[in-house]
């Protein structure tokens, strides 16, 4: 008797240590998600119905298999004395437990179809935005609006000090970026997904969607948000080097203050265009180039020009070479390689910065600089 | 022309020209322990570098070399040799056969396996660092905007993937025509019938692989475009492809283990194996139903609805099989006699781990509710249950299994059980709480992660130290069993067992079943 406590005292002993541990977690603090969230949509609702359904089903079959085995390993254990019985086969038991999990999952079958089915509908959308996905940032693009199309880049905000320790880190420590995605609530938004390079995922749980950005695609999908609020995800698919540093940041506010957000989006657009015509004096592209590199070039450039993922630019043949061929690259990258072509993804004011600031940064003070026209010009061959 | 009686060669030479069955086999195993340990060393860094948000040890490039050598070191080093050194040592004497079919291809499928995964591990020490792009190596990450070291990867896939065929044909060959006279198919051991089947998937699937790595080699080098969508190619026809070769592939990791859980079972139950035909009908259905159910690990890519929906309802039904498995051997265990040593241990800690990760391949298998966890920590989660204490339990279960038989002498049976409790104990503080994270929205294969998951985090890296440190202590066990172990010469070695390879004498003999046993 002594004997077999000791025993089931030892078997039990896994799911204790597990829960002690849970409440030591409790205790010292909020306790952890544990589950998938519902999120603020309908689709992510039903998926999460869907998720519990079938986990209660594994649950419970889960009971019943365990639940004989702990019987078996109790009550039929050689300690006791039995004799072991010598059958083994039953077409009648072999068949029920084939076909009545066939009949279970036939079960499971029908709630599935029916959402994959309302997830696939991506029909009658009140607006569209295009999701492109960069190593390693998120591009925007809010499509068939009245006048201008919007487009900007979302970037990770936490700074490196955070993530290197040498700061203590924010609340939402790398789930927060500088321009979030900024939608209505209550419409029905289709994103188009698709990469510039390799393949990424854009996932936001609240919104129940994910969906892989691949280069040379486009894929759709959905989600129609009932409560404004902000939903921080993250790219699912790995990327590369930051694939853990390009969050994705949601902020679903009313359809008025969405159509505020964007006649602004729109007046910052032409007021960049009014910039572009202008000359600035080398302190003013400076500051603004330090900027830029920080929140473009830095990931692979290093924070001192040193180099990474990219080859240095502190005294880089290209960086203290020809100002042509240097611009040339800032604009149309360096096919095949991590170098993208960023005059598709920074202004030419920020351009014109950028290649001043490597240019008399980092000890290469080569004392040229580039004008916002300059970077026009080329552009246009 | 040698005595028909010799024993071994002396020395280095004896390893390096052997063909015999369980010379091989015995370095087969030792290989893949030792890349188990490599591999384990590798999961220590990222454990330990996920410790605590924040980038503490290594930077975000190594942590992502650091999870592809992982990966490809476990899956290709460590479970798939660690099988085939099994089958080896045990299939002749299952079937009673003298030895393999074809023992110099035998030696040479073993012996190009080290040189594939030095050239692999090399890569580590190159310029640009060794491959990054996840043991799934998604074009066009792989090709493109892969490292240098590229090509040496595609070359020690080449290579490992040719030994995996050896390995294969010379086991089917085997099984064919080696059984002793009266071995009728439905007399063999679960084992053999398991490895059997696995080997045909492995001859079906490995060129498939071969092919993959193939077409990056054209793309990165002679100038074609298969992955590449700026050249009219298409990156998810990469996973396609990869994908054909590797959802068989995780059954060629699975269908063995369940082999050896049907051995192991029923000597403990002191009872025969519930539902032998099923079982078998169960494997082939399996292996038939891996070829058909590959794109569920993409149903993100945007397939359409209708391949969407075929993939979800064939992979609901892989299910089934499975579940007839799990059902059988607990019957197997119903109203037998019990006892606890090792082996049996494993075997129960296998059969609760494995099946609750078949409940959550199940969840994953719902296309819907998949664009929740897909890439996220719960699918991390679920192929550590089912490749971790699946697959690794049931290798370790066999060790313990027959070891006494192998080399005649008895384990630490008390430090074994410490090994068994230690592990499930780690395994399971490592791996429970990831499915956590994973449902709250954690994404795998990022060397950083936001606050919210930082307690379950630091539980799993505390389970992964205990699961790592636990093995030392197999380590342990087994070289004191080979050392100075309670010789013995029982040649069933556990009462219960059943079987040819339980009827030569023990420790095996070199040769075994020279003449062929007669089989009632
Ligand atoms: C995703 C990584 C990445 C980012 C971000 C990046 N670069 Fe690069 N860059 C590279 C790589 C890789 C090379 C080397 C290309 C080659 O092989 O020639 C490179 C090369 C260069 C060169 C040529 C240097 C030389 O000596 O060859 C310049 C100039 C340059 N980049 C400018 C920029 C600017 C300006 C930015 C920011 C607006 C930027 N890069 C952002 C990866 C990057
Ligand atoms: C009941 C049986 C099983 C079902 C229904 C099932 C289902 C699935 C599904 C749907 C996925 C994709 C999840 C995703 O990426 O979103 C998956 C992933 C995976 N499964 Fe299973 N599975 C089963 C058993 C197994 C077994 C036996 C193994 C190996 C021994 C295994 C190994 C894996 C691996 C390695 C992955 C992840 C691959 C990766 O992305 O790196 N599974 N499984
Ligand atoms: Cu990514
Ligand atoms: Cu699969």
């Amino acid at each position: 008797m002594c004997f077999k406590a000791k025993r089931l005292f030892r078997l039990a002993l896994a799911p204790v240590l597990m829960l002690m541990s849970a409440a030591a977690l409790a205790a010292g603090g909020e306790v952890s998600q544990v589950n998938m969230s519902p999120g603020v949509t309908e689709l992510g609702k039903e998926i999460y119905d869907l998720h519990m359904l079938i986990l209660g089903i594994c649950v419970v079959i889960g009971a019943g298999v365990f639940g004989v085995m702990l019987y078996s390993i109790v009550y039929h254990r050689k300690s006791r004395g039995v004799t072991p019985s010598q059958f083994h086969e039953s077409t009648k038991v072999e068949i029920l437990w084939t076909v009545v999990p066939f009949f279970i999952l036939i079960g499971m079958a029908f709630p599935a179809t029916t959402t994959l089915l309302e997830i696939y509908d991506t029909d009658d959308a009140d607006m569209d935005v295009l999701v492109t996905g960069y190593q390693w940032k998120w591009k925007y693009e809010y499509l068939n609006e009245d006048g201008e199309n919007v487009s900007f880049f979302s970037n990770l905000r936490t700074p490196q000090s955070e993530i290197y320790n040498a700061e203590s880190k924010g609340e939402h420590y790398l789930l927060e970026v500088d321009e979030p995605l900024v939608l209505p609530v209550d419409a029905k938004v289709r994103f188009l997904v698709t990469a510039n390079d390799v393949i990424h995922s854009w996932w936001v749980p609240q919104l129940a969607v994910k969906k892989d950005a691949i280069p040379g695609f486009i894929n759709e999908t959905w989600a129609r948000t009932s409560v404004p609020g902000v939903y921080r995800g993250q790219c699912a698919e790995l990327c590369g080097k930051d694939h853990g540093f390009m969050p994705i940041v949601v902020n679903v506010v009313s359809k008025e203050e969405y159509a505020e957000w964007l006649a602004g989006k729109q007046a910052e657009a032409s007021k960049i265009k009014e910039l572009m015509a202008q000359t600035f004096s080398m302190d003013e592209l400076m500051t603004r180039g330090k900027e830029v590199y920080q929140r473009n070039c830095l990931a692979c450039h290093g924070a001192n020009g040193e180099g990474g993922v990219g080859t240095p630019i502190a005294a880089s043949p290209v960086a203290t070479g020809d100002l042509g061929s240097h611009l040339d690259i800032g604009i149309n990258g360096v096919p095949g390689t991590a170098m993208q072509a960023f005059g598709a993804q920074i202004n030419d004011v920020e351009m014109a910065a950028v290649i001043t600031y490597q240019r008399n940064a980092f000890g290469n003070n080569m004392g040229d600089m580039v004008q916002p026209i300059d970077v026009y010009n080329h552009k246009e061959g | 022309m040698g005595d028909h009686h010799h024993g071994p060669a002396k020395g280095l030479t004896r390893w390096m020209f052997t063909t015999n069955h369980k010379d091989i086999g015995t370095m087969y195993l030792w290989f893949s322990f030792a890349m188990f340990i490599l591999g384990g060393a590798f999961a220590m860094i990222i454990r330990a570098e996920l410790f605590q948000p924040g980038m503490q040890l290594i930077e975000p490039a190594f942590f992502n070399q650091m999870t592809t050598m992982h990966g490809l070191v476990m899956v290709f080093g460590a479970i798939m040799p660690a099988f085939v050194g099994l089958a080896n040592w045990m299939i002749p004497m299952m079937i009673g056969a003298p030895d393999m079919a074809l023992p110099r291809m035998n030696n040479w499928s073993f012996w190009i396996l080290p040189p594939a995964f030095l050239l692999l591990a090399s890569t580590l020490f190159m310029e640009g660092g060794a491959p990054a792009f996840g043991w799934t190596f998604y074009a066009p990450l792989s090709t493109t905007y892969a490292p240098p070291s590229v090509t040496y990867f595609i070359f020690s896939i080449h290579v490992l993937g040719l030994s995996s065929i050896m390995g294969s044909i010379n086991i089917i060959a085997t099984v064919m025509n080696m059984r002793a006279p009266g071995m009728t198919y439905m007399k063999m051991p679960l084992f053999v019938w398991t490895w059997l089947i696995t080997a045909f998937l492995l001859v079906a699937v490995m060129p498939v692989l071969a092919g993959a790595v193939t077409m990056m080699l054209m793309d990165i080098h002679f100038g074609t475009s298969f992955f590449s969508a700026a050249g009219g190619g298409d990156p998810v026809l990469f996973q396609h492809i990869f994908w054909f070769f590797g959802h068989p592939e995780v059954y060629i990791i699975i269908l063995p283990a369940f082999g050896v859980v049907s051995q192991i079972i029923p000597a403990f139950s002191r009872k025969p194996l519930f539902g032998y035909a099923s079982m078998v009908y169960a494997t082939a259905a399996i292996a038939f139903l891996s070829f058909v159910v590959w794109a569920h690990h993409m149903y993100t890519v945007g397939m359409p609805i209708a391949g969407e929906l075929f993939f979800m309802y064939a992979t609901m039904l892989i299910a089934v099989p499975t579940g007839v498995k799990v059902f059988n051997w607990i019957t197997t265990m119903w109203r037998g006699a019990l006892s606890f040593e090792t082996p049996m241990l494993f075997c129960i800690g296998f059969l609760v781990l494995f099946t609750i990760g078949g409940f959550t391949g199940l969840m994953l298998s719902i296309a819907p509710a998949d664009f929740q966890y897909h890439d996220s920590y719960f699918v991390v989660a679920h192929f550590h249950y089912v490749m971790v204490a699946g697959a690794v339990f049931s290798m370790t279960a066999a060790v313990y299994f027959w070891l006494p038989k192998w080399c005649g002498k008895m384990y630490n049976e008390t430090m074994g059980k410490t090994h068994f409790w230690i592990s499930f104990i780690g395994f399971n503080l490592a791996f429970f709480p990831q499915h956590f994270v994973g449902l709250a929205g954690m994404p795998r294969r990022i060397p950083d992660y936001a606050l919210q998951f930082a307690d379950f985090n630091m539980m799993s890296s505390i389970g992964a130290f205990i699961y790592g440190a636990s093995q030392i202590m197999f380590l342990y066990n087994v070289i004191a069993t080979i050392v100075a172990g309670k010789p013995t010469s029982d040649e069933k070695v556990w009462d219960g067992a059943e079987g040819l390879e339980w009827t030569v004498a023990t420790p095996a003999p070199y040769h075994t079943f020279e003449v062929p046993p007669a089989v009632k």
